[in-house]
C-alpha cells in the first residue's frame, strides 16, 4: 500500500516538474471528458425539457384521461360521477387528479359582457400539467374553501380586461343574472398568438355558483338560464398514476366509472408513449463524440509521453542504478500518465459542471425546466473511468520503452 | 571447555565476509571472435577498505564496475555482494541488492536537472526502504556531511562541478550503502574540485565506508589504501 502511495506521489512529482508538457497533453483529455460528461448532462436536460413540454400538453407520465360520451341524445348526466371520482381517488390511493370541464360563462369586460371559454378544473391540474403561471399563482387547496371564486386567466383575458398585470388585484364579474365577483390570482401565457380569452376556475367553485346540473353556464348563481342548456356532458378526469399500474388501473377505473354512468360510454386513455428513442440517440452521439475526442487526446498523450521517455532515459537509468525495479519503473511511467489523465478528467468534469450550471436554460431549451435533472454523476464517473483507461493505455507504450532502457547505456556518459 | 564455549567460539573466529567478492568472475561479449572484456578474476574487498581500480581507456574498467554494481552479470564465475551470491539472482533481487548495498557516483554526476539538490538526494531513499518519515532528515544530514547544507534547494544546474559531484556523493551515501562505487568521480572536475571530492572520499573512508573508485588517473588512484590495475581485461593487484 505504501509502495502504491509512494509511486503515486512520485508520479505527481514528476508531473509537477513537466507542467507544460502535461498541460499540452492533457487539454485533449480534459476536453473529451468535458464532452462526455457535458453532453450526457445536456441530453438529460434536453430530455427533461421535452418531457416537461409534453407533460404540459398531456400531463405527467402516466396520466389516465377518463372521458364519457352519452349514448343517446337525451341521456341525463350521471349524478354519481363526482362522488365516484372521489371514491376512485381514495380506493386506488391516487394523489394527483383533476376533473376538467370545458364550458362557458358570461364575463364582464370594460366593453361589455360576453361569453368566454371557461375551464373548470381541480387544483391538482397545476401539478399534473406542470402549469407555471407567468404572473401570480395557480390554484391552491385554500381556494376551494374561499368564499368567492378565484380565476386563473390567460394573457388575452387579462388584456381584454384592460390590464397588463395583477398589481391591482383585479376582480371580474362572472355571470349576468346573479353575478359574482371572482378574483384573478394568476395569468398563464397564451398558447398561441391571437388566443381567445380563457379563464380557469376551480371545478367545485364553478358548480357552486353555476349549479350542479351544468346547464346554467351563462347565468351565474342560481338564476334561470338565458340560453337553452348545452348538450349534456360530464367532466373528463385526469389521474396521475404509477407507470407500472397504469394499464390495470385504467381498466378498473373504467369499470368503476361505467357503473355510475348508465347510458354513457366511458373511455380511458393514457399518455404513456415511448419517447426514449431521441434520448438514446442523442446520448450515443454524445458518447461517440466524447470517445473520439478522448482517442485524439490519448494519441497526443502517447506521443508526448514517448518523446518524454526517450528524453528521460538517463533519469530512468539512474533510478534503476539506485534500486528501482523494472516493475517500479513501468508502474511509475504508467502511473504518471494515469495520474495526469485523472487530473485532466477532474478538470474536465469541473468544466462540464461549470458549463451545465451556467447554461442559459430558457434560451437553449425554449422554456424553463421545472424539475432540473441532477448533474449526471454516472456520466462524470464514466468520463473519469474513460480518462483513466486512456491514461493507462497511453502510458503502456512509454512504460514498455522505459523498462527496455539498458541501464549501462543510459548512465554511460 | 563447556558446550557454550564451543558454540561461541566459531563466531569469534569466523572472519567477516568481504563486502565485494569476485570468484573467477569473467565477462565475455558474444561476437566473432568473442570479446573477453574481463578475464576470470578474483577480487575481495573487505568492509571499510578503500580500493582503486586503475586502468587506461578500454581496459575493462566499466565492465568491472557494471559487474560490481549489479548492472551486469558475469558470464562465468560468481560475484558475492556482502556474502550473497548474485550470479543467479533475478532482476528484482539484484535491484533490491543495489538499493540496499550500493551507492553509485558517476563521472557525469547524473543529477536530475529539474529537481532540487535535496530532491536528487531523496531519490536514493525511494528504493532502499528508508522510512518515509526519515527520508528528509537523512537527506539533509547527507548534504550536511558533504558540505552542501547551503545548496539544499538549488537546482543542480546552478552548482559548480565540484558541488554537483558532492551532491552526487550525498545521494550515493544517503541510504547508508555497504559500498560506494565511484566511476571516474573526478573525470569532469578541475583540480581544485577533484581535490575536494577526494578529501570527501577520505572522510567517508575514515568514517568506515567501503569505497571502490575506478579511474584512469594515477593520482586519484594513489589516494586509495589498496590499488588494483586492470589492463586488457586482466585484473592484478598493485603492491
Amino acid at each position: 500500500m505504501t509502495g502504491v502511495v509512494g509511486a503515486i506521489v512520485e508520479a505527481w512529482g514528476e508531473l509537477r516538474i513537466h507542467k507544460l508538457r502535461v498541460l499540452l497533453a492533457l487539454i485533449g483529455v480534459a476536453c473529451a471528458v468535458t464532452a462526455i460528461t457535458g453532453v450526457t448532462a445536456l441530453v438529460s436536460m434536453l430530455n427533461q425539457s421535452f418531457k416537461e413540454q409534453t407533460e404540459r400538453q398531456s400531463g405527467r407520465v402516466v396520466t389516465l384521461n377518463v372521458n364519457a360520451w352519452s349514448m343517446g341524445e337525451n341521456a341525463t348526466p350521471p349524478t354519481g360521477w363526482d362522488a365516484e371520482f372521489e371514491r376512485v381517488l381514495e380506493r386506488y390511493d391516487i394523489t394527483y387528479a383533476s376533473r376538467n370541464e370545458w364550458t362557458q360563462a358570461m364575463i364582464r369586460y370594460p366593453d361589455g359582457t360576453r361569453t368566454t371559454q371557461v375551464q373548470a378544473v381541480d387544483a391538482d391540474l397545476g401539478t399534473i400539467n406542470r402549469i407555471v403561471p407567468e404572473q401570480g399563482r395557480w390554484f391552491t387547496d385554500a381556494d376551494e374553501e374561499a368564499m368567492a371564486p378565484t380565476l386563473v386567466v390567460n394573457e388575452a383575458f387579462l388584456e381584454a380586461q384592460g390590464l397588463s398585470d395583477l398589481s391591482s388585484h383585479p376582480t371580474v364579474q362572472l355571470g349576468d343574472r346573479a353575478p359574482v365577483r371572482a378574483a384573478v390570482v394568476g395569468v398563464l401565457r397564451d398558447e398561441w398568438a391571437d388566443a381567445e380569452p380563457v379563464a380557469y376556475v376551480l371545478y367545485d367553485q364553478f358548480h357552486r355558483w353555476i349549479g350542479p346540473d351544468g346547464s346554467g353556464m351563462q347565468s351565474g348563481g342560481s338564476g334561470p338560464a338565458v340560453q337553452g342548456p348545452m348538450s349534456a356532458q360530464v367532466p373528463s378526469m385526469y389521474l396521475w398514476v404509477p407507470t407500472e399500474l397504469s394499464t390495470d388501473l385504467g381498466d378498473q377505473i373504467k369499470r368503476d366509472m361505467q357503473a355510475v354512468a348508465p347510458g354513457w360510454q366511458v373511455d380511458v386513455q393514457d399518455n404513456n408513449y415511448n419517447t426514449g428513442g431521441l434520448d438514446r440517440a442523442t446520448k450515443w452521439v454524445g458518447i461517440g463524440v466524447g470517445a473520439f475526442a478522448l482517442l485524439l487526446g490519448g494519441l497526443g498523450l502517447v506521443n508526448i509521453a514517448l518523446v518524454t521517455v526517450r528524453y528521460r532515459i538517463r533519469e530512468i537509468g539512474i533510478r534503476r542504478s539506485f534500486g528501482a525495479t523494472s516493475g517500479r519503473v513501468f508502474f511509475g511511467v504508467m502511473l504518471e500518465s494515469v495520474v495526469a489523465t485523472v487530473v485532466a478528467g477532474l478538470v474536465g468534469v469541473v468544466l462540464a459542471v461549470a458549463i451545465i450550471k451556467n447554461i442559459p436554460v430558457e434560451r437553449v431549451f425554449g422554456g424553463g425546466i421545472q424539475d432540473m435533472p441532477p448533474f449526471p454523476v454516472s456520466a462524470a464517473l464514466v468520463g473519469m473511468a474513460a480518462a483513466v483507461c486512456v491514461g493507462a493505455l497511453a502510458g503502456l507504450i512509454p512504460a514498455i520503452v522505459a523498462v527496455r532502457v539498458k541501464v549501462i547505456d543510459a548512465i554511460r556518459y | 571447555m563447556t558446550v557454550l564455549d564451543l558454540l561461541d567460539a566459531p563466531e569469534r573466529l569466523e572472519p567477516p565476509a568481504p563486502v565485494l567478492e569476485l570468484r573467477g568472475a569473467a565477462r565475455q561479449f558474444p561476437g566473432d571472435p568473442p570479446v573477453h572484456a574481463l578475464h576470470p578474476a578474483d577480487l575481495a574487498v573487505a568492509s571499510g577498505e578503500y580500493l582503486s581500480v586503475v586502468g587506461p581507456s578500454g581496459s575493462g574498467k566499466s565492465t568491472l564496475l557494471n559487474l560490481l554494481g549489479l548492472l551486469d552479470k558475469p558470464t562465468e564465475g560468481e560475484y558475492l555482494l556482502d556474502g550473497i551470491p548474485t550470479a543467479g539472482a533475478g532482476e528484482r533481487d539484484r535491484a533490491a541488492l543495489r538499493a540496499g548495498h550500493i551507492g553509485f557516483v558517476f563521472q557525469a554526476f547524473h543529477l536530475m536537472p529539474h529537481r532540487t539538490v535535496l530532491e536528487n538526494v531523496l531519490l536514493a531513499t525511494l528504493y532502499s526502504g528508508v522510512p518515509r518519515s526519515e527520508r528528509r532528515d537523512r537527506a539533509l544530514a547527507a548534504l550536511d556531511r558533504v558540505g552542501l547544507s547551503h545548496r539544499v534547494d538549488f537546482l543542480p544546474t546552478v552548482l559548480s562541478g565540484g558541488e554537483r559531484q558532492r551532491a552526487a556523493v550525498a545521494r550515493a551515501v544517503v541510504a547508508q550503502p555497504r559500498v560506494l562505487l565511484a566511476d571516474e568521480p573526478t573525470g569532469n572536475l578541475d583540480s581544485e574540485s577533484s581535490a575536494s571530492v577526494l578529501d570527501l572520499f577520505d572522510e567517508l573512508h575514515a568514517g568506515g565506508l567501503t569505497l571502490l573508485v575506478i579511474t584512469h588517473d594515477d593520482e586519484v588512484s594513489a589516494r586509495a589504501q589498496r590499488r588494483v590495475r586492470i589492463a586488457d581485461g586482466y585484473l592484478r593487484e598493485i603492491p
